[in-house]
């Protein structure tokens, strides 16, 4: 009993950074058509930006983490005004290649820059759990729950009360009409790109001080939210949270009762299983996105 | 005239290790041609039906582990006390269950994922070749897990009256995948030019017009994916008695990527277009070592795709063949003349 409680409680850390990379894919997804391979890497990036910040320059860990959500809004925005706006208008398939290319290329960077030995980020959190009964938690998990947490809530906000959110959400059901209606699409594009960006990057930097930095980091990740995204739906951001925990229960069930060397493969089976028997998601609702 | 070309290529690439004597460059030039195999499979399925599988590597995995564990034999339990004792058959035998097991493996993920269309699809053959990775890793008592199945012996073939002849240097293998390349080569053009040919393009143009004149998806693409997947198992079987060394390592997603590359550069929808991106590409990395680092060679493949997506999106191949208006023109008269024959 007391081993359930202590996988539940590590689903709920879990959870909340799966959903921060979900919700960043399936905005990128619904909104732009577009199957982003680079997700992955904003997520590495985030991790990496956390450790050069704290460890090469000796700034605060709380410090650090607004300017790596910042890089990866940054390098998303890139990213998108390069490769993706001259694309615009071609089928999935070419975009799908071009961002194939751009993971390669960028993942590689990543490895000549930095060497492939995993590094640690310094927190400032202590290093004795906050143990509560038989279930045990650090401070630095509970920590990333929470900024998890109210960065969900901010998108939340930002897509559903502001005048950016309505607009994105008038581009994914309509975007010849919202053109017509004055919405800049071209901007909403790559505001979506950039914000779906800085949220993988967001989960990189705290799931990174969490476990090691290493390049090939952000693969995983990356299926991850794939399939916490068709599992959600395409483009529903309340999926996206939901499928965040669910696969983040998942893991920690089939890692703790199956076998640990088949963890990562539950994100996979449940993507074949949900396409396959629910090819629209758990929670359809493509129409609209929030 | 494109008999002749094809004839003069072949004649070239057989050639070859007549005037090139460089171990190195020739293992190059193998392993090249094996993963050309593979792209010429993937091209069934991305250039002639339109679907992108992302999780090709899976086949190839399959083919060199049951053609390793074929010719090396195993012995594993299953639930339930039942054990599986399998004595060590000859690599031919390995080689023809690669192609058997693989093609099944392609049925059954064809008839599940043609379920799915576009980035769907791509996403659950992507998810099929991971599984497969994680088992590889994961079975260590049947795959030895990352401790690699090692000691494959190389391939043979019993010749009638000949005795048994063993590929066991590297020329050998060269005209071996040279062989087997071209036989596939052959079989795919048989393929899309007969009449289930016409109807995957078809499938690939409008699938909803094809429907409309009664064209059966789900038996015409799984049809693809079995050929499809049965020529990538007879490549990965080719090379793992080649390299004689197996790990779950195969089939990681880099080696669909390369796979991806070689047919989106040289032109998917063309017979030759895997042939010359498979070359291009596969010999690249010994064109760029003396200059450049790994990594940095990696980050040149990837720049390379996007260029080429960017300046050639249809591939090399076609990009040539309209650039050049004398094979064009070659090409165009066979084709109107034929179309003049069958409406006389």
């Amino acid at each position: 009993m007391s081993e359930l409680l202590q996988h539940l409680v590590n689903t709920l850390v879990l959870g909340g950074t799966y959903a921060l990379l979900g919700i960043g894919l399936t905005l990128i997804f619904g909104i732009m058509n577009v199957v982003n391979f680079t997700h992955g890497i904003l997520y590495t990036f985030g991790a990496y930006v956390m450790f050069i910040v704290v460890q090469k320059f000796g700034l605060n860990f709380f410090v650090a983490l607004p300017l790596s959500v910042a890089a990866g809004w940054l390098l998303g925005a890139l990213v998108e005004l390069t490769l993706l706006r001259p694309l615009r208008g071609s089928d999935i398939d070419t975009t799908m290649l071009v961002m194939i290319g751009a993971w390669i290329a960028m993942q590689s960077a990543t490895l000549w820059v930095w060497g492939g030995v995993a590094k640690s980020v310094p927190t400032p959190f202590p290093d004795a759990p906050l143990s509560i009964g038989p279930v045990s938690v650090s401070w630095l998990r509970l920590f990333v729950l929470a900024a998890a947490a109210a960065l969900i809530v901010l998108t939340y906000v930002l897509i559903n009360r502001t005048r950016l959110g309505s607009a994105m959400r008038a581009t994914f059901q309509d975007h010849d009409t919202a053109a017509l209606m004055g919405v800049n699409v071209d901007l909403i594009y790559t505001s979506t790109f950039a914000l779906g960006s800085s949220l993988a990057a967001a989960a990189g930097a705290l799931l990174g001080p969490v476990y090691v930095v290493y390049p090939a980091m952000g693969d995983l990740a990356a299926v991850k939210a794939f399939a916490i995204v068709i599992l959600g739906g395409l483009g529903n951001i309340t999926g996206a949270v939901i499928g965040g925990f669910i696969l983040a229960l998942a893991e920690e069930l089939g890692a703790g009762y199956i076998s640990s060397g088949y963890r990562d493969a539950m994100g996979f089976v449940i993507i074949i299983a949900v396409l396959i028997f629910r090819p629209t998601g758990l929670f359809p609702r493509a129409e609209r996105v929030g | 005239m494109r008999l002749i070309l094809s004839i003069l290529a072949i004649a070239a690439l057989a050639s070859v290790p007549l005037w090139l004597s460089d171990p190195y460059l020739l293992n190059a030039l193998i392993t090249t041609g094996i993963f050309v195999i593979g792209a010429m499979s993937l091209n069934l399925l991305l250039g002639f039906t339109g679907q992108l599988s992302l999780g090709h590597i899976a086949f190839f995995g399959i083919g060199a582990y049951v053609s390793a564990l074929t010719s090396l034999g195993f012995d594993v339990g299953l639930p339930f006390g039942i054990r599986i004792v399998h004595e060590p058959w000859s690599p031919l035998a390995g080689f023809v269950m690669a192609v058997l097991v693989s093609a099944l493996c392609g049925y059954l993920v064809g008839r599940l994922s043609f379920r799915v269309r576009g980035a769907y699809f791509v996403i659950v053959t992507i998810s099929f070749a991971e599984v497969v990775r994680l088992v590889a890793l994961n079975w260590v008592e049947l795959t030895q897990g990352p401790l690699a199945l090692t000691n494959i012996p190389p391939m043979s073939v019993g010749l009638p009256g000949l005795g048994e002849f063993i590929f066991r240097t590297k020329l050998h293998n060269y005209y071996l995948v040279l062989g087997v390349a071209v036989a596939c080569y052959l079989l795919i053009a048989r393929l899309v030019r007969s009449h289930v040919g016409r109807a995957m393009r078809g499938l690939m143009e409008n699938e909803t017009l094809a429907v409309s004149i009664g064209i059966d998806v789900t038996k015409t693409l799984t049809l693809a994916a079995v050929v499809s997947a049965g020529i990538c198992g007879a490549a990965g079987s080719l090379y793992a008695h080649y390299i004689k060394i197996i790990d779950p390592e195969v089939f990681a997603f880099i080696n669909t990527v390369t796979m991806v590359i070689m047919v989106v550069a040289g032109g998917k929808g063309s017979l030759a277009g895997p042939v010359v991106g498979g070359l291009i590409f596969g010999l690249m990395p010994v064109a760029l070592r003396p200059v450049m680092a790994p990594e940095a060679q990696w980050i040149a493949y990837g720049a390379a795709l996007i260029v080429i997506l960017f300046i050639m999106p249809r591939g090399i191949v076609p990009a040539l063949t309209q650039w050049m208006p004398r094979l064009r023109r070659v090409r165009r008269p066979s084709f109107s003349k034929r179309g003049i024959e069958e409406s006389a």
